[in-house]
């Protein structure tokens, strides 16, 4: 991966946030590139959290903003952002608990279908062709994850690492050009672990660009190609793995020395 | 024994009445927590768009069945447009303050309507024109009416109709999602506003069938009405479980059917003490004993899991 190649995808300039007198982001400034698996790392309360929900409309941030894509991402509403193309995963798993696994997966397709209100309601020919698209989609994605024997199951029902493996789907039918992951690998053993591994392999081969949020600091080194590490709100550094894991201060923001 | 039968026919027609209606209130509970009680008044509004309508166009020669369907269409496309601004113009703006103040302006909304009502057809009681056939019917010792079939029958189909959209169509889907997690629902790119939008829509043009009904039924019609059946109708969404399809059908059915038992036999029980004009009470003693002993209702699902 040539790490040089000046392709970004998302750039973030300044973003700052702060709740009441606490500065969850100090003007934070970071690239993902096209094609890249692009980790950020950092201690419980860093703001990784923070930047994710800023980045996909659920907060608006008090100052610096992003571009995405060539052109400034104004997110003042999270299907706004859906729309441009970023979609994610959520630290603790947030599914549509009494729908089934496939129509989790459906629901994300809304943003790239057109069928209105009217459409809906006089099911004519071209909202009956388009909803069986979106279903058959589904159940491709579904594959692709490898839980399509579980479409037709509540995913209240569903195990603690397909629940993880359908949110994944669910991001991925939004057809994002940039899919975030929020801890995906929290609570999973080695061997799931392993498994998720492949999976965001995979999806970036299939050209999808990743942000990766995780605490499983063995995954991240291994499996990303640039790091940033965030540190009480503030960007710390933005290298390769091999560069950011000999890093004295990340060394200390983690050690707590 | 013909009684009892008889007020189960009566209940289970005012029941199906109820059932519409409660079905406005639930599916904008569902969705986005608010209790809409100038539904209502869009009932009642679309009752009176179809006295002025229907009753012009069969003045002006037009056959009835034509009339009538006209009538009903006018209905449902002024109410659907009612549920939109409301929403757009009262609600909306509110959306993230503190869940008293929609309320409030809901009560609001429900006098606004009834007064504009009042301006507009006054304040004198209305004959609804006769749209259906009158034919009676006898079975097992109990009579019913031709209008009682259609009532039952037109809003069993409606019904299934919501259920066909609720549960097969995209619309449906980002519906149910947005019930469950609006957060969620809009980062997968559902349009929040537009789904908050098609729930007083489409409860709205319920509303304006179930209005329609309460004209034929009653033959009169008035700018207070929707004041009471707004009510009924709530209590018999609290009765199946405030938020669930299945359950503001069943509770609509049931409350009909227990306030029709109750008329029909008050005056026995009570050694005609109280005469069946009494039948309000039994709506509200039912709403205070499920907000005693089962404040979830039937169906009821256990809320506070929104994110």
């Amino acid at each position: 991966m040539n790490v040089n190649l000046p392709n970004p995808l998302l750039e973030a300039k300044a973003v700052a946030k702060h709740f009441g007198g606490v500065k969850a982001l100090r003007d934070v400034s970071l690239t993902i590139r096209r094609g890249e698996i692009y980790g950020l790392i950092g201690p419980n309360g860093a703001g990784k959290t923070t930047f994710f929900n800023c980045m996909t409309g659920l907060y608006v941030p008090d100052g610096g903003g992003f571009t995405f894509d060539g052109a400034p991402l104004i997110a003042d509403a999270p299907d706004k952002a859906a729309a441009r193309g970023i979609a994610r995963t959520f630290q603790n798993i947030r599914l549509f608990g009494n729908m089934t696994a496939l129509e989790n997966v459906m629901v994300g397709r809304h943003v790239r279908t057109k069928a209105g209100v009217l459409g809906a309601m006089f099911q004519n020919a071209a909202t009956k062709a388009e909803e069986a698209a979106i279903r058959q989609k589904a159940i491709d994605l579904l594959h692709y994850v490898r839980i399509e024997e579980r479409a037709g199951d509540l995913a209240r029902n569903l195990s603690y690492g397909d629940q993880r493996r359908l949110e994944i789907a669910r991001a991925l039918a939004t057809d994002p050009k940039l899919l975030c992951l929020d801890e995906p690998a929290a609570g999973m053993n080695a061997t799931e672990t392993e498994q998720l591994r492949d999976l965001i392999d995979g999806i970036r081969r299939d050209g999808t660009t990743i942000l990766l949020i995780e605490h499983d600091v063995k995954l991240v080194m291994g499996l990303c190609d640039r790091v940033a590490v965030l540190d009480y709100g503030a960007l710390v550094i933005e290298d390769v793995p091999a560069v950011v894991q000999k890093d004295q201060r990340v060394i200390e923001a983690y050690l707590g020395a | 024994m013909d009684i009892f039968l008889q007020q189960i026919i009566n209940g289970l027609v005012q029941g199906s009445i109820y059932a519409l209606v409660a079905l406005g209130y639930t599916m904008v509970y569902g969705i986005m927590g608010l209790i809409n009680f100038a539904h209502g008044e869009v009932v009642m509004i679309g009752t009176l768009v179809t006295i002025t309508v229907a009753g012009s166009l069969i003045k002006a020669g037009m056959p009835v069945a034509v009339a009538g369907f006209a009538g009903l269409m006018a209905a449902v496309l002024v109410c659907m447009a009612l549920g939109w601004a409301l929403e757009r113009v009262a609600y909306r703006p509110l959306r993230n303050a503190p869940r008293l103040t929609p309320l409030i302006t809901a009560i609001g909304m429900s006098i606004v309507l009834q007064n504009l009502a009042m301006m507009i057809w006054g304040r004198n009681y209305l004959t609804f024109p006769a749209l259906l056939p009158k034919m009676d019917f006898e079975f097992a010792g109990a009579n019913f009416t031709m209008i009682q079939i259609i009532i039952v029958l037109v809003s069993a189909a409606t019904m299934g109709g919501l259920l066909l959209l609720v549960y097969r169509t995209k619309l449906g889907m980002a519906m149910r999602a947005t019930a469950q997690n609006p957060a969620v629902a809009s980062l997968m790119g559902v349009n929040i506003n537009r789904v908050i939008a098609a729930a007083f829509v489409i409860g709205s043009a319920l509303g304006a069938v179930a209005g329609v009904m309460v004209g034929t039924y009653y033959e009169i019609a008035h700018y207070q009405m929707g004041f009471m059946l707004g009510l009924k109708a709530f209590t018999a969404a609290v009765l199946g479980g405030i938020g669930n399809l299945a359950g503001a059908m069943l509770g609509g059915i049931l409350l009909g059917i227990i306030e029709a038992l109750g008329a029909g036999y008050i005056g026995d029980l009570t050694g005609g003490f109280l005469g069946s004009h009494y039948q309000d009470i039994f709506a509200f003693v039912v709403l205070i004993v499920v907000l005693m002993f089962k404040p979830s209702g039937l169906f009821g699902e256990k809320t506070g899991d929104r994110a």
